[in-house]
């Protein structure tokens, strides 16, 4: 049982303290990506929700009277096109880049900032319209539904800021590097929920 | 600027509930007074509230879990009494609305606050020990789950001084506890409660997901793993998959709530019976959650006191793992009466039956584990014993209830509440009682004094007979639940009997403290210096009790099944390494008191419409945590000269506490007979 | 201290016996309708058939616990023995066969005691409209155009074709001594078949708790004669009350342990007023297409009961 057999094989990286690039930052990204299928779950139970009262117009209109699908044509092609520049956020920091990270991200706050604008914008028209929640179950499993998506990027955008801050402060450090993991499979997976959303919601109801 | 609080909050003219604010804040006086007295708050502040350490961490859990059970209980014993008294045309000494709230009370405490604490905090101790890791995978999180739990507690709490607890049950099932049936902040205490401390919950069930998979000691197969870290393990996963359903729920009823949406109402095309398929597709895979961590301890006990191995180890994870993932296939059995029709009824009743397969063969594998051993009468074989026999008859009522056409006159029966408290108490409670007397002694070096601890299961154990045998009675008279006082004569001879049996484990309880108290006194003689006082198998008992907050000195190597086991018979345990190496520890940080109690503010503030404190908390919040994550803490290594030096200490102690080589000793009732 | 338990342990067993036994002063062991009967021997069967795996394992565990002490050092003592075959496939295969009898059990009954569906009987049968309100029952006999609070009164030996539906919260009807209960929940309809065997009084009560009028929730269903059902009809349609809008809107404002009340007439198609107050539960009209709309409205009604579904429960 000796220690060097130990620090060879110790799986965990806090015994690898006294090495110089200790890294425990594979086991941060594991345990996010846990709890990103915890959120998983959360979704498709709301999902369910608005399944089971898609259908509950209560004499009020249905998807097909209110969306306009260009318009959420657009939201989405912000959302996907966001993902997108992450993605070249993190190989501007897999090269180092820090200022192409900070422009990158920039970008993609930007347009992440523009979907919830959109969102916020078909919200407070229905709303006036008298389509708000209180006006049918379909329309309070759509706000419930769209409402959770559109929190969790809100969240992904405070997040970016926050990240933003912190490299533009210390640079691409290894607890950066984890982070800016973590936030680029949050920022993908809500594209994927939105992807599901687009489909379901909005396509369907209008279908 | 108070939204919806006003003095009027505050129930003046129940003179229960004010007698029982005022002893609680007497009792908070003394506590505090005592604290600052013995000069103790930066003791219990820098090696407690903000501790990262999981054994801490575990112990706090308990802690809380014990306060809540007397909580919980104090409840209990109320309704009992009520109901007793409640005869004969009597109304009792509990108005509707406060005995309404009594009940609802009691199943949120008891499940939420006092049994999840429980399992959490035993796993908290146990299972990075039982899997030779240093600390759990994310130190600060798990800090972080246990105040968001004490966040939900406090709001139950105070809910008790200021507004209102719920009154629609445990389960609150809408339309009942939406806005237009429940105006007041009952119901709002309940989702915030549950809510935070659910959230809290989900992530103890990533971190010890997280754990388990990357954490185990170098060479530890999965398979390997022992028995009480492998249910834990499955119902991390039944968290992790079934509490984000809780929160969604919750959230809907939430915004049902504040914002007048439709989802669980009668009207404009709301579905209040999804709330109840949503609720039970978390509620009934919770109660998994509860029972497995107990399934585990005991098969630990059995096989440490019948100084055995376990039969069937691999069988017990399989069953484990059968009985999670049915466990999600059957929430429909809590509603059969729903009118869902045969064949959806038929589906639901078999799922639920092919549950007590693995859970038969659990108890066969017990059964098995004592066959052929040296069965030591302990007070957690006491439990374990206690369990196997009370459970069998619990499972026994769970599958009679799954049967559809018995369901229907039996559903919402004081019998359905004999069962459930049959499997909770018999099953969960005793698990965890005998885990916390078994693992007493690896936490605080000490074990728990016998005599009171076998007084305490006998008081249990017949005080949950005579309490409960005659509910299932009632449950056959047509007594339905959540009645508050009874009309028929033929009921009263139960009613005063189930009293009695709740006094017994009133007595049962006080054994408890007593043991407690008894065995803090007398710690000195029943010191566990070896760090094995029951001459167990597992890797928890290789290491010093209490552990070193390091938890092992050097991590152990290609530990197999019953690793200690191994190594005390082939000479390895208790050995000093060649050298010892700095170890790299995290730091502790109040982050999670600081983030738990402002939770605790942003529950309040919603639950009172206290819009701009709302706002306010939860900026607070995201700050507070925004500023511990730019602090980029990477902890401090512990020197090897430091790890020597505690490890040479112990060496020394258990050698002049025995005298010989310890191993020696001890390897020999391990021997072939 | 090992001594000392097993009498008391044993002390259960007769305590549980005397639970089965005595059971004839227990209303659902001594049921008086037909449903009753089938679902108390249901139980006695499931019961039976488990107790043949539970009272062994009791059995066993004190056996063996005594058997195996620590103190007992003339049995075997086998420290390793944790693996053996045959034993595995022996505990794996007992509960299997068991849970395979109990689940053919299940399947038959669960079909022949559907509540929804209609009982075998040459008479014809009673329909009786129920409500659930904030905390009272109302009864409407559509056939008889009257209506009644807290109280039911049917010919013995007929089929009683319940109806069910709530005007408030979600509740439960039962009438533990005929048998069988089923939700109150608005905006649906569940049915209901019960029968009574012989002429007498029972106990009915809401089985899900409702809120704070909740125990005072209870009515009387009596069981007559022909005769004196029709003797009975008669004579609430003396009454002088009738059910209409404005009465039936104070009879559901939340009340308390209300005393009986009788209806001399009642609207037939009441009940489905009701339920039709809630109609956002079915499928909408959405609103530039209004023909095409109500006619699915119509269909989706009969889709529904003809699944005989909970309308919106997840199926």
């Amino acid at each position: 049982m000796s220690s060097h057999v130990l620090n060879a094989d110790a799986a965990h990286g806090h015994d690898h303290g006294h090495e110089e690039h200790h890294d425990s930052g594979p086991m941060t990204v594991f345990g996010f990506w846990l709890y990103l299928m915890t959120d998983c779950i959360l979704f498709a139970s709301i999902f369910a929700a608005f399944g089971v009262l898609s259908n509950n117009f209560a004499g009020g209109p249905s998807g097909h009277d209110i969306f306009e699908l260009n318009y959420v044509l657009g939201e989405t092609a912000l959302l996907l096109f966001s993902s997108i520049t992450f993605g070249f956020a993190m190989l501007a920091m897999y090269k180092g880049n820090k200022n192409g990270v900070l422009a990158w991200l920039a970008i993609t706050f930007l347009l992440g900032l523009g979907f919830i604008v959109m969102e916020v914008n078909e919200f407070h028209l229905l709303v006036s319209e008298g389509f708000g929640p209180q006006r049918s179950g379909f329309l309070s499993g759509f706000f419930a539904l769209v409402g959770t998506h559109g929190l969790h990027v809100t969240g992904g955008l405070i997040w970016m800021a926050v990240m933003m801050y912190q490299i533009n402060k210390k640079g691409i450090t290894a607890t950066n590097k984890t982070r800016m993991s973590c936030l680029s499979l949050f920022w993908h997976f809500l594209d994927v929920v939105w992807i599901c959303v687009f489909t379901v919601v909005y396509l369907l109801g209008v279908l | 600027m108070f939204g919806k609080l006003s003095l009027d909050a505050i129930p003046y003219h129940e003179p229960i509930v004010m007698v029982t604010i005022a002893m609680i804040a007497l009792g908070g006086i003394a506590l505090i007074g005592a604290i600052t007295y013995f000069r103790k708050w930066t003791y219990l502040w820098t090696e407690w509230l903000t501790s990262v350490d999981h054994k801490k961490i575990g112990v706090m859990y308990i802690i809380v879990a014990m306060v809540m059970l007397l909580r919980g209980f104090a409840d209990a014993i109320m309704m009992r009494t009520q109901l007793a008294m409640a005869t004969g045309g009597g109304e009792g000494y509990l108005p509707p609305e406060h005995y309404d709230q009594i009940f609802t009370a009691h199943g949120v405490i008891m499940i939420i606050f006092m049994a999840m604490p429980f399992f959490t905090g035993l796993m908290n101790i146990v299972l990075p020990l039982q899997i030779g890791a240093r600390d759990v995978a994310f130190p600060f999180l798990n800090s972080l789950s246990f105040w968001l739990l004490v966040s939900g507690v406090a709001l139950v709490n105070i809910s008790l001084g200021v507004g209102e607890f719920a009154k629609t049950g445990w389960v609150a099932y809408p339309p009942l506890a939406g806005i237009q049936y429940s105006p007041g902040v009952g119901v709002d205490y309940y989702i915030w409660a549950l809510q935070i401390s659910g959230l809290g919950t989900t992530l103890t069930g990533v971190n010890f997901l997280a754990t388990v998979l990357k954490m185990r000691a170098p060479g530890m197969k999965l398979m390997d793993m022992p028995i009480f870290t492998w249910t834990c393990t499955w119902a991390n996963i039944l968290i992790v998959a079934s509490f984000p359903i809780l929160t969604a729920t919750l959230a809907l009823l939430t915004v049902d709530r504040y914002l007048d949406f439709h989802i669980f109402t009668n009207e404009l095309g709301g579905n209040p019976m999804m709330y109840v398929n949503l609720f039970w597709a978390w509620g009934h895979p919770e109660v998994y959650i509860l029972i497995l961590p107990a399934f585990g301890v005991f098969s630990e006990v059995i096989s440490t006191f019948t100084g055995k191995r376990l039969f069937g180890h691999k069988s017990m994870i399989y069953a484990s793992g059968a009985i999670s993932v049915l466990g999600f296939g059957v929430w429909l059995h809590h509603f059969f009466t729903m009118g869902s029709g045969a064949s959806v009824n038929t589906f639901f009743g078999l799922a639920t039956m092919l549950i007590s397969i693995p859970t038969g063969v659990k108890l066969f594998n017990w059964l098995f584990t004592i066959y052929q051993g040296r069965l030591r009468f302990t007070a957690p074989v006491c439990w374990t014993l206690g369990f196997m026999i009370t459970f069998s008859i619990g499972g026994m009522t769970g599958v009679l209830l799954a049967v559809p056409g018995a369901d229907f006159v039996l559903h919402n029966s004081l019998f359905v509440i004999a069962h459930f408290h049959n499997v909770i108490i018999g099953g969960a409670v005793f698990g965890y009682i005998a885990g916390f007397a078994f693992w007493f002694p690896k936490a605080f070096g000490f074990t728990l004094n016998e005599k009171w601890g076998k007084a305490a299961f006998w008081f249990w154990i017949s005080g949950f007979y005579v309490a409960f045998m005659p509910l299932y009675a009632l449950g056959f008279m047509g007594m339905t639940r959540r009645l508050n006082s009874s009309t028929n004569p033929a009921w009263e001879p139960y009613l005063y009997v189930a009293v009695i049996g709740a006094v017994l484990i009133l007595f049962g309880i006080a054994c408890q403290l007593i043991q407690l108290y008894v065995s803090i006194r007398d710690r000195k003689q029943n010191m566990d210096v070896t760090g094995d006082p029951w001459n167990a198998h597992t890797l928890e008992w290789s290491t010093s009790s209490p552990p070193p907050f390091y938890n092992f000195a050097t991590l152990p190597v290609n530990a197999g099944l019953d690793a200690f086991t191994e190594a005390k018979r082939d000479g390895s345990a208790y050995k000093a390494p060649a050298k010892y190496s700095a170890i790299h520890m995290p730091n502790n940080t109040a982050t999670g008191v600081w983030m738990g109690a402002l939770i605790t503010v942003f529950g309040f503030a919603m639950i009172w419409h206290i819009w701009w404190l709302v706002v306010a908390s939860l900026v607070g919040t995201i700050a507070v945590f925004v500023a511990h994550a730019a602090r980029d803490d990477q902890g401090y290594m512990v020197p090897a000269e430091e790890v020597a030096r505690i490890e040479g200490e112990r060496l020394k102690a258990m050698g002049l506490a025995t005298g010989s080589p310890v191993h020696g000793a001890r390897v020999e009732s391990f021997e072939r007979v | 201290m090992s001594k000392k338990r097993y009498p008391r342990l044993f002390g259960i067993l007769p305590f549980l016996g005397m639970l089965f036994l005595s059971g004839c002063n227990w209303t659902l062991l001594d049921p008086k309708g037909q449903v009753g009967i089938e679902q108390k021997n249901l139980i006695l069967i499931a019961t039976g058939l488990m107790l043949l795996v539970v009272i062994p394992v009791i059995l066993m565990t004190i056996a063996f616990a005594w058997k195996y002490r620590a103190s007992n050092k003339a049995a075997n003592y086998t420290p390793d023995w944790s693996h053996s075959t045959k034993i595995e496939v022996a505990v794996w295969t007992i509960p299997v066969l068991i849970i395979i009898a109990l689940g053919y059990v299940t399947y038959k009954t669960t079909h022949s005691l559907d509540p929804y569906r209609p009982l075998d009987s040459d008479v014809k049968p009673v329909q009786i409209d129920v409500v659930a309100l904030d905390w009272k029952w109302l009864f409407i006999y559509p056939e008889q155009g009257i209506a009644t609070v807290n109280k039911i009164v049917f010919p013995a030996n007929t089929p009683v074709n319940f109806r069910v539906t709530s005007d408030a919260v979600m509740n439960s009807f039962f009438i533990p001594g005929l048998g069988g209960q089923i939700y109150a929940m608005a905006g649906m309809t569940t049915k209901l078949h019960l029968i009574a065997n012989e002429k007498g009084e029972f106990d009915g009560i809401s089985a899900n708790y409702s809120g704070a009028g909740f125990t005072g929730m209870k009515f009387k269903a009596i069981a007559t004669s022909q005769a004196d059902f029709d003797a009975w009809v008669n004579e609430v349609k003396q009454s002088p009350k009738q059910l209409e809008a404005a009465e039936y809107e104070a009879l559901a404002k939340p009340s308390e342990n209300n005393p009986v009340a009788l209806y001399g007439a009642a609207p037939a198609d009441f009940f489905q007023t009701i339920v039709d107050k809630y109609e956002g539960m079915k499928r909408g009209k959405p609103v530039h297409h209004e023909k095409e709309a109500s006619k699915e409205v119509a269909a989706v009604q009969e889709v529904d009961t003809s699944m005989h579904s909970a309308a919106g429960a997840e199926e």
